[in-house]
Formats: C-alpha cells, structure tokens, sequence
C-alpha cells in the first residue's frame, strides 16, 4: 500500500481516504448539512481545531449530529 | 397558563431558566419534519430533547436537519442518550452533543438496563451521573419510581429528577401513583414524570400529583392525529397543574348532598 493511501473506519463503516485530509477537509467532503461533532479515537476533535487536526491511519472517526428523539 | 389561577402558580425553573410549558416533548417517531413541527407547536412544549446519531454519509444532504426546525434559539434542546446501555457510552453521547450544541450543558441521561422494558440501569446511571457532574453538565436523570434513588440523584447533583411513569413507549399510564407523589413530597428540584404517559388524563394525572412537567414523545407522535394530540397534552398538562393548585377535595366513601337540606318543599 502506497504510503498516502490511509484506512480508516468511518462510523463503523471501513473507508480507504486517497490522499491525506484533515479533519476540516473530511467533513467538506461528506456535504453533511447542518451541526456536526467529530470524535477521532474517542476524544473529541472541537470545531475550531478541524482546520490543524489531520486523519492518521487506521483512526476510528465518528461524525454524528441531532436526529429525532424523545 | 391563562386562567385566574395562573397568577398564583410558579414558572417552571430549570437550570435558572424559566419555562412557560410544563410539557417537555420529545422530537422522535413523527412522519415527516413538517409534523414534528407542528405538533410540537401545538404542544407549547419550550423544551424539546433529540438524540445525538452518526450522520448517514452521502444520504442527508437535501433533508432539512432537525435543529433547522427546532433552532436552539427557540428551543431549549435536550440532547438525551437513548440506546446507551452503559456509562461510558452514556458519559461519550453527553461530551458528543456538548460540542455538538456549542458548549450546551443541559443534558437528559438515560441508562438503559434492558431491551424488554428499557427500565434504566440504576448503577450504570449513577456511575454516569458522577463523572458527568464533575464534567459540568446539568443533568435532568431518567429514573424509576423509586423515592430513594430519586432522592440519591438530586443528593449526587442532578438539576431534575425524572421518574418514569411505566415502561418507554408503553402508553400504560402512572402506574405507581403513590411512589411519585412520595417523590414530589421529598424533593429538592424540579420532579418530571418521563416515559409511559399514553393519553391526556395521564398527563393530567402526573400533574395532579403535583409533578413540576411531564416529558413524553410516543404518545403523542404515535397518536393517530399527533398535532390533535399535542394540543389535548398541552391543555391536560395545564388542567392538571391547575387542579393541584386548587386542591382537590378529599375522597369520602359516602354521597354529600350539594343542594341544601334546609327549604325543601
């Protein structure tokens, strides 16, 4: 595997990025609409810190939002 | 509330926050976004709690999110954390949401202890609820109609205490009437019956035994007419808190005439 090419495990589901991306680059590709929170490895990546934090292979990444609920 | 009695009752505070509606909803189970809405207008209810989920990548873009409906400068939003069975996965949901909603605090915690009867998880809760105090969230603790525990919650720093009524979407009603009067007679903070509520009288029951709100979601989204259902809760929830005001009278297991003995013909 070449050494830009990363695995990661998006919201349970196994995904292979092409070239490497931060956090804020990952969230612009998804086009998600609306308030998100990510989660990498189980800590909490905050808004402001998208831009500097990048995905490291084989991260465990959660992208999550506010959903119907009582 | 409108009516003359309104002017002796206390706003409902929660977290120093003063709410007209005593009824909280939930935001779960509805049609569609539209309906949501609407039945949630027609609730009055001020408080609306959501779930935090992973978003469906590539699948939402064009749905309207949730909290484009119900923007949290119209609403208080009470992220909850439903389908945690655990406290690490409920202490995770809480921290999620908290960035989520901008810094938000205020959050409902449910542990879950069982799929049957998604009664809670009594130690999995108070595990949650100590780390989550020492983390500066506001807790509003789903519990069971146990006076103890819910005297144990508001020791250990929940801002409510939330008895259920009967199991989570069950419809079956108070079904320990007494156990949440003891637990209104012994609190310190607000006491909100969640889950199991199925029609308006139950409401208006909850309300009667003096409860400060009632939180509820399938009875009114599972009604066959939601916004007609939302509109009867939020009348059962003020009728009840009036009544309670009011005192009712006490039971006497003999008739007491109403019309004058005295003059009869």
């Amino acid at each position: 595997m070449p050494p830009e090419i990363m695995q990661v495990v998006l919201n349970g589901k196994t995904q292979t990025l092409d070239k490497p991306l931060t956090v804020a680059q990952l969230v612009d590709s998804l086009a998600l609409e609306g308030k998100l929170a990510v989660e990498i490895n189980q800590e909490i990546i905050p808004r402001g810190r998208y831009d500097e934090t990048r995905i490291n292979d084989g991260d465990c990444i959660e992208v999550v939002r506010a959903v119907g609920g009582g | 509330m409108n009516a003359s009695a309104g002017s002796e009752d206390q706003p409902l505070v929660i977290d120093g926050r003063t709410y007209r509606s005593r009824l909280l909803v939930g935001t779960g189970k509805y049609r569609d976004m539209n309906e949501t809405r609407r039945a949630i207008d027609a609730s009055g209810a001020e408080i609306v709690t959501v779930a935090i989920r992973r978003t469906n990548i590539g699948q939402d873009k064009d749905q309207p999110s949730l909290l484009e409906i119900l923007p949290p400068n119209e609403f208080t939003i009470l992220p909850n954390t439903a389908g945690c069975y655990d406290a690490d996965c409920a202490v995770r949901t809480c921290r999620l949401a908290r960035e989520l909603l901008d810094g938000h605090n205020l959050i409902k915690l449910e542990v879950l202890g069982d799929e049957k009867t998604l009664y809670p998880d009594i130690p999995e809760t108070i595990k949650a609820t100590e780390i989550l105090v020492k983390d500066g969230f506001r807790i509003m603790v789903y519990t069971n109609d146990d006076p103890v525990m819910a005297k144990r919650f508001e020791e250990l720093g929940c801002i409510a205490v939330m008895p259920l009524a009967a199991p989570i979407g069950s419809g079956l009603g108070i079904r320990n009437p007494y156990n949440i009067r003891t637990i209104v007679e012994n609190a310190g903070v607000p006491i909100l019956v969640d889950a199991g509520v199925g029609t308006a009288s139950d409401a208006a029951i909850a309300m009667e035994l003096g409860c400060d709100g009632v939180l509820m979601n399938t009875a009114i989204a599972g009604a066959k007419n939601p916004v007609l259902m939302a509109s009867a809760m939020n009348k059962a929830i003020q009728a009840g808190r009036e009544a309670y005001l009011a005192g009712r009278i006490p039971r006497k297991a003999y008739a007491s005439a109403s019309s004058p003995i005295e003059g009869i013909i």
